[in-house]
């Protein structure tokens, strides 16, 4: 073997010459020149993501300066700032924001509340059969449409619904529709994808590291917060993007379970729908956007974005 | 850490407790399914099977379950291609720039759905000036489909790492040899969970589909949303509903058999 390793590949005993074929010389010239190989890989994905998406996110940012011909109802090019002032300085779109962005972090604290003690039941406490169990269950809710979900918390809340029939024995009514049911049904719609990276996180965490914890005397409590928790930082976050992100572009939601209630997404929608104006609606867009920009970057060193 | 034997039934009651929550509302689907009445009132005054018999002869419901296929499967095809591609070239090599990539490719599923669908609709009618429909709906749902598979990629290339891929090179495999016989293998299973989650990802996608469908193509969620609330139409979206959640228990069962089967013993 000594010998014999030292030995250019076509002397070895064992292994046979490669023939020259123009795809053997093509392969040599390719792994000796990985930064081609590299260009080869990037190409077509850079070209898809920077040509579709990048240029798109692009043109809606230089759109947000337009403004809409009032007469003709088409988008002239006529650079000014106004479609911006509006969106920051009118009273609406400012309530819009508030309260689209505190819908966000009340349903994503929840489902983090929620997918924390689930999480680490099944990666930790549950055997691997039922692990496995337990994970087709949380999943298969995501294949049920969206639609059809938030279709069934409007059946559940509505009058004469399930939780009318459950709490008009004791006299309770159902909370009915508007701002809370837009909670509920975006934590219900949302907590699967919450769940999931948690619970891939709590399975990177060796068992050995909750052991040595406990047999260094720490209780439950501090094992969680001080090496659980730790570790399973980015794995939240993760989670939490999907919420926050998901939440804040909604519109159909809230149009089914919201009652009067706006969120941006539907700003957005009426602006490129009925009012026609893309202009207004694509700075309208910017304030998602700048929202998520902001938030990805200050969990962009967590490590989080590795865990999505 | 030793869980107590009460903290460990809290855990898993508290576990029951969701779960019992998360699957009512799809029961309250499914005995509406059977339901006499059109309006959501609960109990059910009667069972019928009319809406199971009309569903299956729904046309509307049928062709849009089609298109929905055709989209998704496409949608899949591009990001399983795409986001293999960027996997390798983040985990195989360091490059400047390589943060930034690894954002780009996370970028449509960060930035909410409306955000991507507006962008999507203004670059394809005002900037490119194209027809929306069939092809405008794969594009958009390919686009952020590849982080799934770009992530479940990602992670298998992490755990293998090089060390047989270097082995097959020093044995003379060139670079498609050690592809195929070596990364491909050893990727299959993650391909196919991400390929899985791509799929239900776009068949379930109604926001950006919204923005970038135009008025002729109809993917199924459209269809449920324009149904939703027509009286004669909900109780056939109930039965769609449920069709759906048992059909899908298939893939779903069959990725976690892979999944189980590859695990290394801890």
């Amino acid at each position: 073997m000594t010998s014999d390793a030292a030995a250019p590949p076509h002397q070895r005993a064992g292994v046979p010459v490669p023939r020259e074929t123009p795809a053997r010389r093509l392969s040599v010239l390719l792994s000796r020149a990985p930064r081609v190989r590299l260009g080869l890989l990037l190409t077509a994905p850079l070209f898809w993501l920077g040509l579709v998406y990048i240029a798109a996110l692009a043109a809606l940012l230089v759109t947000a300066f337009w403004t809409v011909d009032s007469f003709t109802g088409t988008v002239s090019i006529e650079w000014n700032l106004d479609n911006i002032v509006t969106v920051l300085t009118g009273a609406v779109y400012q309530a819009v924001t508030l309260r689209t962005v505190g819908v966000a972090i009340l349903v994503t604290i929840i489902d983090i509340v929620i997918a924390l003690p689930i999480a680490f039941y099944m990666a930790k406490v549950a055997s691997p059969r039922m692990q496995r169990v337990l994970v087709i269950l949380v999943l298969m809710p995501l294949w049920a449409s969206y639609l059809v979900k938030a279709y069934a918390w409007r059946s559940v809340l509505s009058e004469g619904g399930l939780i009318d029939w459950m709490v008009t024995p004791f006299g309770g009514n159902t909370p009915g529709y508007g701002l809370h049911a837009t909670v509920i049904t975006l934590a219900y719609l949302w907590l699967p994808y919450v769940i999931m990276p948690i619970y891939a996180g709590l399975e990177r965490v060796p068992d050995s590291l909750l052991e040595a914890s406990g047999d260094l005397g720490a209780k439950t409590w501090r094992t969680l917060r001080s090496v659980v928790l730790p570790l399973l930082w980015p794995a939240i976050i993760a989670g939490s993007i999907f919420s926050f992100s998901l939440s804040l572009g909604d519109y159909i939601t809230v149009n089914i379970v919201g009652g009067a209630s706006q969120m941006l997404g539907n700003l957005v929608y009426t602006n490129v729908g009925a009012a026609n104006n893309l202009p207004l609606a694509a700075a309208i867009a910017l304030i998602p956007i700048a929202i998520m920009i902001v938030y990805l970057g200050l969990v962009r060193r967590t490590g989080a974005l590795e865990n999505l | 850490m030793r869980l107590s034997r009460p903290a460990r039934i809290t855990l898993g009651a508290l576990t029951i407790a969701v779960l019992i929550v998360v699957y009512v509302p799809l029961f309250v689907v499914l005995v509406n399914s059977f339901s006499t009445s059109q309006s959501l009132v609960w109990p059910p005054p009667g069972f019928t099977l009319e809406w199971w018999g009309t569903a299956f002869q729904n046309r509307g419901a049928l062709s849009a379950l089609w298109t929905s296929v055709q989209v998704a499967s496409l949608a899949t095809v591009i990001s399983l291609v795409l986001g293999t591609l960027v996997a390798i070239a983040l985990q195989r090599h360091s490059f400047f720039g390589r943060q930034s990539v690894s954002l780009l490719v996370i970028l449509p599923i960060a930035l909410p759905g409306i955000v991507t669908g507006i962008a999507l609709n203004n670059a394809f009618r005002t900037i490119l000036g194209l027809q929306l429909g069939f092809f405008t709906i794969v594009v958009a749902h390919a686009t952020f489909c590849i982080v799934t598979v770009f992530n479940n990629v990602q992670a298998r290339l992490r755990r293998t790492g090089t060390n047989l891929e270097e082995a097959s090179a020093d044995l003379g495999a060139g670079l498609w040899t050690t592809f195929r016989l070596v990364t491909f293998p050893q990727l299959r299973s993650a391909l196919f969970a991400g390929g899985l989650l791509a799929f239900a990802l776009s068949f379930d996608e109604i926001i950006v589909t919204t923005f970038t469908a135009g008025v002729g193509t109809t993917t199924l969620p459209i269809w449920i949303f324009q149904n939703l609330f027509r009286p004669n139409q909900a109780p056939v979206v109930n039965v769609i509903a449920v069709v759906l959640v048992v059909v899908s228990l298939v893939p779903i069962y069959i990725a976690q058999r892979i999944a189980g089967a590859e695990r290394v013993p801890k």
